[in-house]
């Protein structure tokens, strides 16, 4: 992780490097018609490195709005936001695509796979859009697999894996590009509670061993032990934020009982 | 991408099996009507296209060929004389009446020439020879209108214009744009079969070929100047002129181009309309592509590697289709004529007759918001 061409290139030193994404006052207006509907305003933010953020709030407080502007997949109506120190309010549309490509993992509720592909097709894909030659790509793709326990179920098609096994094999195309930010939407929503698990597990290993940055919205009450941060949204504003200072316990318990090893375990199974 | 463009053609075979349907069906009839038209257009200038000669001397004022009218033979001695002139030779069109063993009356359109000359003769001579047409009283016909004349072999005897008359032989693939079989006899009889009254001293055509050294052009020139009453054309001219007559003037060349453009329409529209179900088909996923960062450049090289498979396939599949369709044509009486630039034209055809036809879905992708893959 420590050694990924975006930092090269940026030349960002280490403190700044810690802040991935950072927020100053974003607003979204959604137009219908002649109505304006606020999803989310005056939002200040910052996503760091080695911490699982977890997005929460009652339907229609905004999370989604937010993940998707942190993503560069929506562009906010006002504010500024930087990714990878990079002021993406600026860029223009055509850009977007490439940071999203370089920098930035989805994992959706929905696992979103390609049916007509198999598992480790569907990573490969993923480093297809990043213009890896088929060869690498699947050697690549079948290592990513392995790091989420999946090397089995390389030649399985979606239809053939559980809901858990689907999202892991989201999780392992979300890090094709190795990038440093994963954003998920509900990714555990659709999951039974041991796959829910394997999944908040999983993703907490990457934000903790891997030093990635992860955000996540959920509403699962289930994972909210695991987050670093869970940041509280209402009515499109961040409404209250908690640190992990009194879950740092649970976490450490759940390390040690779990998994003390730095890398991710291979034997994960649902 | 080459995968995903393929697995997701692939995937529903049903679906792909309507695409290439379309496509087959396009291409196919494309391919009559564009063979048709080939067809139609060699048939109606085959006597002309294979006549050997350089110029064509005809009244003035005759557009094509199937409305040979008589001039003076004077004419003939003139070109004859022409310096320049090699060969020249009188060449009889009209239309006849053959009368079968059985009684029935079938039209037909003799054509008179000289055997031996080399200018105006039949080609393709399956069975007998031209030269069993110095016999007298004799004709060879066409083995495509046997039963249409009521003949079957060699020495059948029939009555033309009320002179009797002997089948000394058959060709192969002569057709006739009209509904009356070409019957060829020498000149000579050619004038006792269309008109009894009339003498030696007219003919329909003279054939002229040039001398060594001299072209058409030239020669065309100097006939122009000597000879009144007549036209002079090169045999290009003169081919050109019956085709466009019979494709153009009479609008059945702009029934089947018109049935073609038809084909093409159709084509699009059935491989735009299942290019388009598939599409919208994996909209999320092409949704999801846009969301992890594929540019529309992306997007556009999956649809569009959609597209030339579909059209590859479909043309493989049209042309084995077609070929049958050609064979069969050869023993009609309208053939559908295949050339190998049509085949080569058809395929690059059905590339962009695809390409077109995911346009529509092309529009569709760059459309797509990657916000959609966080909704539901």
């Amino acid at each position: 992780m420590e050694n990924r061409n975006w930092e090269r290139e940026t030349g960002i030193n280490k403190l700044e490097r810690n802040t991935m994404i950072r927020a100053r006052g974003l607003g979204k207006i959604y137009k219908e018609g002649t109505t304006e509907l606020r999803a989310l305003q005056g939002v200040d933010l910052e996503v760091r490195a080695g911490e699982l953020t977890m997005l929460m709030g009652p339907s229609g407080s905004g999370k989604t709005t937010l993940l998707s502007i942190l993503g560069c997949i929506l562009r906010a109506s006002e504010g500024q936001l930087a990714v990878l120190g990079r002021d993406v309010s600026a860029l223009p549309e055509s850009e977007l695509p490439r940071i999203r490509r370089e920098g930035i993992g989805f994992v959706f509720q929905g696992f979103n796979l390609f049916p007509t592909l198999t598992a480790a097709e569907n990573v490969a894909l993923a480093l297809d859009l990043r213009g890896i030659g088929n060869g690498e790509a699947k050697k690549r793709g079948e290592e990513l697999l392995s790091q989420v326990g999946l090397a089995q179920k390389a030649r399985s098609f979606p239809a053939d894996l559980s809901g858990g096994q689907k999202q892991r094999v989201a999780i392992a195309r979300a890090l094709a590009g190795d990038p440093p930010i994963l954003l998920a939407d509900e990714p555990t929503a659709a999951l039974d509670s041991t796959s829910g698990r394997t999944v908040i597990e999983l993703l907490q290993r990457l934000a903790r061993v891997h030093g990635r940055a992860v955000v996540m919205v959920t509403h699962d009450p289930r994972v909210l032990s695991f987050g670093d941060r869970i940041i509280h949204l209402e009515d499109g504003r961040i409404v209250g934020e908690e640190k992990s200072v009194t879950r740092a316990m649970e976490k450490a318990s759940f390390m040690d009982v779990h998994s003390a090893a730095p890398e991710i375990s291979h034997e994960v199974s649902i | 991408m080459g995968l995903l463009a393929r697995r997701n053609l692939f995937h529903d075979r049903v679906r792909f099996a309507v695409t290439l349907t379309g496509i087959v069906f396009a291409l196919v009839l494309i391919i009559i009507q564009f063979g048709l038209f080939l067809g139609f257009t060699t048939t109606t200038s085959n006597n002309i296209d294979h006549s050997n000669a350089d110029l064509w001397v005809v009244f003035h004022g005759v557009g094509y060929f199937d409305t040979g009218r008589n001039f003076s033979e004077r004419k003939f001695y003139q070109v004859l004389s022409t310096p320049g002139v090699a060969r020249a030779e009188k060449y009889m069109q009209a239309f006849g009446r053959w009368k079968r063993t059985d009684g029935r009356v079938e039209n037909i359109q003799v054509i008179g020439f000289h055997p031996g000359s080399g200018l105006g003769e039949p080609w393709n001579v399956v069975q007998g020879s031209v030269a069993d047409l110095k016999q007298e009283d004799s004709v060879i016909v066409d083995e495509l209108y046997r039963d249409k004349l009521g003949v079957s072999k060699i020495g059948d005897r029939v009555e033309i214009g009320d002179h009797r008359a002997r089948v000394v032989g058959f060709t192969r693939g002569i057709r006739s744009f009209t509904t009356s079989p070409f019957v060829y006899a020498t000149f000579k009889d050619s004038l006792d079969y269309t008109n009894p009254s009339s003498s030696e001293d007219s003919t329909a055509y003279i054939l002229v070929k040039a001398a060594v050294g001299v072209t058409p052009k030239e020669l065309q020139e100097r006939l122009r100047a000597r000879l009144a009453d007549v036209d002079v054309y090169t045999t290009a001219e003169f081919s050109r002129k019956t085709r466009f007559y019979w494709m153009f003037t009479t609008g059945a060349g702009l029934a089947v181009l018109t049935a073609a453009l038809m084909g093409l329409i159709v084509g699009v529209a059935v491989v735009a309309q299942t290019i388009y179900a598939a599409t919208m088909d994996h909209i999320r996923e092409y949704g999801t592509l846009k969301a992890m960062g594929a540019t529309n450049r992306y997007l556009y090289r999956v649809l569009i590697e959609q597209a030339v498979w579909s059209a590859v396939l479909g043309y493989g599949a049209a042309m084995t289709v077609a070929h049958f369709i050609v064979q069969a044509s050869e023993k009609g009486g309208a053939v559908i004529l295949m050339p190998w630039s049509m085949s080569v034209g058809l395929f690059f055809l059905a590339i962009v007759m695809c390409i077109a036809a995911a346009l529509v879905s092309i529009n569709k992708v760059t459309r797509i918001d990657p916000a959609m893959v966080f909704r539901g």
